[in-house]
């Protein structure tokens, strides 16, 4: 176990209660229901696809583990007798799998390992975790289990013939492993070809046991040890092949193992993707694309990255944050039934509800389009829903083409913007994205100092990203391209013929080449200042008046196409905002809550008489939260006595006059229970503890605001 | 060289027993003689001890085995409980004894069951009147048993009043095997190491078919050149031969040297036996890459060994909580506030203060720390401030399950836990950079 792995806290069942937890909340009905739909049959395309991704990223690294395997055990397919087979000791195969340290994403990578081993190589496979192997027995349990139930899971619905093993007579020992695996491949052996089966032709002869240990650090160095030695005693009967799953490094087998033990293992290193790559594959083929009408504002992908980065690695955490936003953004927003594919919009917006139509009419970015109409046409926006609802259609109609463009525009200035020195927006294009998202990416410093940059390109480079931008441009589905392919081209033939003249442009070129050399920023800024005097003298060579032409144009692009999406009307529709609510799910800080409770009870009360008036100690609050103001102020030690003469202090202040006239020094029997009820609360939750250096006082265990 | 001898046994056989067995004949007419004749009570219990490879299983397996002498063989480490090893070796009993009759699996849970159960199965054999040889290799594994196993198999020939040895195998002294309330002592016997002429005399006896006595020995002689610093593992000498013979074989195949060309095939695999050392030895690599590697004629260089990937990608935060850890642990506590409270722009002078003292801190390895320390450090090295969010928590105990930090004292739950940091100093800054 490692990164906590937090499930989203709906989960999706396909039941009518999950529906009417939709409902609940918005009192219009049908719209809820569709809604829930249209968010499950978003969420089974994005899994499926995700799903997909996976399977693509993992090919290469289960297509070499699967050759591995196969050829392991192929001198003991062959049972040479081969002098060099005779001298070398037998060593247990072994594939050291390094996946990272995003443990949680480990679970999905071995299970389809174990599913592709399972069709292609053999049937038999253990999957070990190290929390169910504390000691060599248990491990042994485990593995029989396992490969055992396998067995009766392949074959046994055809076999009548198969003898059922009761898994707990089984002497849990090597040979009783060996005589399974023995009889287990006599029988295979001894089928006749008519009646074998597809599955049995696909795997070997005589298929290796494949042991899987998950999680190879946290297994005792002494379980690993005795059960390597074990089986490598009897390699010769049990084609073994064990499987580490590495979360470090490599180096951690021979931590882990002396050499004596890792002397018997015949270790091969097999690397999966990182997770950061394999997270840009999810943002680029999940975000970056028309296909989801779903879309997910600069600040929820701003917490969802960072999450990733900063705390965890996990892309499954990523995928299932990506789900969370998607469950809350149906749930809490009713005009996400507008947010589908665009075949279902007409008849979806024609059977708004009129409470729906007001609701359009209240989205913040629509009022900002009303007031830039005409007069007559706000009028006719504000009344008349059928006119409302034409305009709507539009209106997200123009958003999806706004999609559809937005993509391979960004794609563009990516290529752009990743080849540049520094890297001023950013080397991936998730934080390009951020950054257009976030407001009008040409009004910033950054991009300003990209494009002078980019006009200091050389022309080989600007040439290939050219060629680039038109393979995006050709392959995108945006309409609005063919000029764009065209002008580009253009320009590519230009820079062509540029080739061709080329003798009169190459003495003026050379004192610029040589400037282009220096990368640092600092000095490109300084020549771009000279060459801006200079030009004033110097006519520029046609070369430098293309370069400037292209640049242009693609900050033209820039302007165009890439606006910020909250700028757009309706946008509310389809983005999902709320990063607040995210963060309070994914990035929880129990601390923070806990101080928060105490400190300020109507917080979570909700009690008009806790309201809180600054610092002062409500004695209307209940006593955990009294006593938990007044230990703020104390030190290190605190002093029960004193503690509990400002508790009832506190307690007693509304009594008022009356009350101190009672008893000025002693305290009262049911206040005292009060008070010990409450400290020992503190203490159950860990904010004090009993201390032997003083009698009658206990120690303070945490500081500061939180 | 002593001739074995023994009036019991055919003098062919002995003479066959005595090539299986080079450089151990000593031992072996040693044990032939406490075994005496194939009816005579032996000694109870014999322990035998030597270092690894010393060829005290292989020595036991083929004196049993040429001589017929019935015997049950069984590793301690295999058989890891008591249970289990009595067990197996009453299943290996009565296999031997009977093959025809598929005996029903007995349940044997304590050492008194055992008892009645071997008097029974050696009742049962047709061999009552010949010592029956119980060998139980790697017995330093029996300590960990129940305590009365030890002492009962040292007295099973009193015990079941049989005639029966036990042959205990271990690589450690009989001195830390021997219980606080005593038992009854074994005879003990030493099988001294490999000599380098001992090794070279095993090992020039395998040699491949193709090629003659003379150019094998030549080749061990190399290669025990190389190896023998390092490494006295029969097991693995051997292994180190047969991966790099064809190596040694090329040139005489191309035809560049003759088979008594010496000098030459020795410049020819000597530098490839010391990469052989610095890689396959050490399993940085497989004998299956390094074999392919040796057939495609590349340089070993491209391809990496483990050791060679030891960076290890972390997030954000992970990273800054393991130097905070590594902070914690290598810094004494009073130099905290020091190093953390001061403004930045005493930075230079608490540099220096550091690299004085770590010279000493290093030597002395980790210190555990409390996790408010781990915290409070970790929020000053952060430039931006930092949430005390679940997540970061989680984090600490992620650590803990790489093994990069180590909990230590478990007892105390709430009492805030204790941890150490268990890397190194240069993947400290492998991670800081």
């Amino acid at each position: 176990g490692c990164f906590v792995f937090k499930p989203s806290p709906k989960k999706r069942r396909v039941s009518q209660k999950t529906v009417n937890d939709f409902r609940e909340r918005n009192n219009d009905s049908g719209d809820a229901e569709l809604r829930f739909v249209t968010c499950q049959s978003l969420w089974n395309k994005i899994k499926s696809e995700t799903e997909q991704i996976q399977e693509d990223l993992n090919k290469q690294l289960f297509d070499n583990l699967g050759s591995f395997l196969r050829q392991s055990h192929s001198e003991f397919q062959e049972k040479t007798t081969k002098w060099t087979c005779r001298m070398k000791s037998r060593e247990i195969p072994t594939a050291a799998l390094v996946l990272g340290v995003n443990v949680t994403d480990h679970d999905l990578t071995f299970r389809s390992l174990s599913e592709v081993l399972q069709n292609n190589i053999t049937p038999y496979i253990a999957l070990l975790e190290a929390k169910d192997c504390p000691g060599i027995k248990n491990l042994m349990q485990k593995l029989m289990g396992q490969l055992m139930n396998c067995y009766i899971d392949v074959e046994s619905l055809e076999d009548e013939d198969y003898v059922q093993v009761s898994q707990n007579r089984i002497r849990c020992s090597m040979t009783s492993l060996i005589n399974w695996y023995k009889s287990v491949t006599k029988k295979t052996d001894s089928e006749t070809p008519s009646k074998k089966r597809t599955s049995s032709s696909r795997h070997l002869q005589s298929p290796p046991v494949v042991v899987i240990f998950k999680d190879m650090e946290s297994f005792s160095t002494k379980v690993l040890q005795d059960f390597i030695v074990i089986s490598s005693q009897h390699i010769r009967e049990l084609p073994l092949v064990l499987i580490f799953g590495i979360a470090t490094s490599p180096m951690i087998i021979h931590s882990l193992l002396p050499h004596s033990v890792s002397s018997l293992l015949c270790i091969e290193l097999f690397q999966s993707l990182s997770s950061k790559e394999h997270l840009s594959t999810i943002i680029d083929k999940l975000l970056l694309t028309a296909q989801f009408p779903f879309k997910l504002g600069e600040k929820v992908l701003q917490v969802l990255i960072n999450i990733f980065l900063y705390h965890d690695f996990s892309v499954q955490n990523f995928i299932k944050g990506f789900q969370l936003c998607i469950v809350e953004h149906f749930y809490s927003q009713p005009l996400s039934v507008l947010c589908c594919q665009l075949v279902d919009l007409k008849k979806r917006v024609n059977s708004l509800s009129h409470d729906q139509c007001e609701n359009i009419r209240r989205l913040p970015s629509f009022r900002r389009y009303v007031e830039s109409q005409v007069s007559e046409k706000q009028i006719a926006l504000l009344t008349a829903d059928s006119f409302l609802k034409e305009t709507i259609q539009k209106l997200l109609e123009d958003l999806h083409v706004y999609h559809e463009n937005y993509v391979p525009v960004l794609r563009c200035l990516h290529v752009f913007t990743s080849s540049l020195p520094k890297y001023p927006l950013g080397k991936q294009i998730r934080e390009l994205h951020c950054a257009c998202l976030e407001n009008r990416v040409w009004e910033t410093k950054e991009y300003e100092s990209c494009l002078q940059l980019a006009r200091m390109l050389n022309k080989s480079d600007l040439v290939t990203m050219l060629q680039q931008c038109v393979e995006i441009f050709v392959s995108s589905s945006g309409k609005e391209f063919d000029k764009t392919v065209e002008k580009l081209k253009e320009f590519l033939t230009q820079f062509q013929k540029l080739e061709e003249a080329f003798q009169e442009r190459d003495v003026s070129v050379s004192s610029q080449k040589e400037l282009q050399k220096k990368t640092d920023l600092y000095h490109l800024q300084k020549t771009l200042l000279e060459l801006k005097e200079s030009r004033r003298s110097k006519k520029l060579t046609k070369f430098e008046m293309l370069r400037f032409e292209v640049v242009d144009y693609i900050d033209s692009l820039v302007r165009n196409y890439l606006v910020p999406a909250d700028h757009k009307t309706l946008h509310e529709i389809v983005y999902f905002n709320t990063a607040s609510v995210l963060r309070g799910h994914l990035n929880a800080a129990p601390r923070t809550a806990l101080h928060t409770a105490l400190n300020n009870p109507y917080c979570y009360l909700k009690n008009q008489a806790l309201k809180s008036d600054g610092g002062s100690i409500s004695n209307k609050a209940p006593d955990i939260c009294i006593a938990y103001k007044l230990h703020l102020e104390c030190g290190r030690l605190i002093n029960l006595v004193d503690w509990l003469e400002a508790f009832s202090t506190v307690v007693m202040a509304v009594e008022g006059p009356n009350a101190d006239a009672v008893s000025s020094d002693q305290v009262d029997d049911i206040i005292h229970a009060r008070f010990i009820r409450a400290v020992s609360e503190l203490e159950l939750l860990g904010f004090i503890k009993p201390s032997k250096q003083k009698t009658d006082h206990v120690a303070r265990l945490t500081w500061g605001g939180c | 060289m002593p001739n074995l001898e023994h009036p019991a046994y055919p003098s062919a056989t002995l003479l066959h027993l005595e090539s299986l067995v080079p450089c151990r004949e000593s031992q072996v007419s040693m044990l032939l003689s406490i075994f005496g004749e194939r009816q005579q009570f032996s000694f109870p219990s014999i322990f035998i001890y030597g270092h690894t490879s010393s060829g005290k299983t292989y020595v036991m397996q083929t004196l049993l085995n040429t001589l017929q002498l019935p015997h049950v063989f069984v590793n301690c480490v295999e058989y890891f409980t008591s249970r289990l090893l009595l067990e197996e070796i009453l299943i290996q009993l009565q296999s031997c004894s009977s093959e025809t009759k598929q005996t029903s699996h007995v349940p044997c849970d304590t050492f008194n069951d055992f008892v009645r159960l071997f008097k029974q199965a050696v009742a049962s054999r047709e061999l009552q009147d010949q010592t029956l040889y119980i060998v139980l290799d790697r017995a330093e594994q029996l300590r960990e048993m129940e305590a009365n196993i030890l002492p009962a198999f040292l007295r099973l020939q009193e015990l079941t009043d049989r005639n029966v040895t036990v042959v205990l195998l271990s690589e450690i002294v009989w001195e830390l095997f021997r219980p606080n309330t005593g038992c009854f002592e074994p005879f003990t016997l030493y099988f001294p190491d490999y000599s380098i002429g001992h090794l070279q005399k095993i090992l020039s006896q395998n040699h491949p078919p193709e090629y003659s006595v003379d150019f094998y020995a030549a080749y061990i002689n190399i290669l025990l050149g190389v190896f023998y610093m390092v490494c006295r593992d029969l097991k693995e000498l051997q292994h180190l031969a047969a991966l790099n013979f064809s190596k040694y074989c090329e040139p005489v195949v191309r035809g560049e040297a003759s088979e008594r060309d010496t000098r030459k095939l020795w410049k020819n695999i000597e530098p490839h036996l010391k990469k052989a050392m610095q890689t396959v030895y050490l399993r940085e690599i497989s004998s299956s890459q390094w074999e392919r590697l040796q057939c495609d004629d590349r340089e070993p260089g491209q391809l990496k060994g483990l050791s060679a990937h030891t960076h290890v990608e972390l997030p954000y935060y992970s990273k800054f909580l393991l130097i905070a850890a590594y902070l914690a642990s290598y810094n004494p506590v009073r130099t905290d506030k020091r190093f953390f409270l001061k403004h930045h722009g005493k930075i230079r002078k608490t540099n220096f203060m550091k690299k004085h003292e770590k010279t000493s801190n290093h030597l002395l390895g980790p210190k555990p720390f409390p996790l408010d320390r781990l915290l409070a450090i970790l929020y000053s090295i952060v430039d931006n401030r930092v949430a005390p969010t679940a997540n970061i928590f989680s984090q600490i105990s992620s650590l803990v399950t790489l093994q990069l930090l180590s909990m230590v004292d478990h007892n105390d739950q709430l009492g805030g836990p204790r941890y150490k940091c268990t890397v190194s100093l240069d993947f400290i800054r492998a991670i800081a950079r």
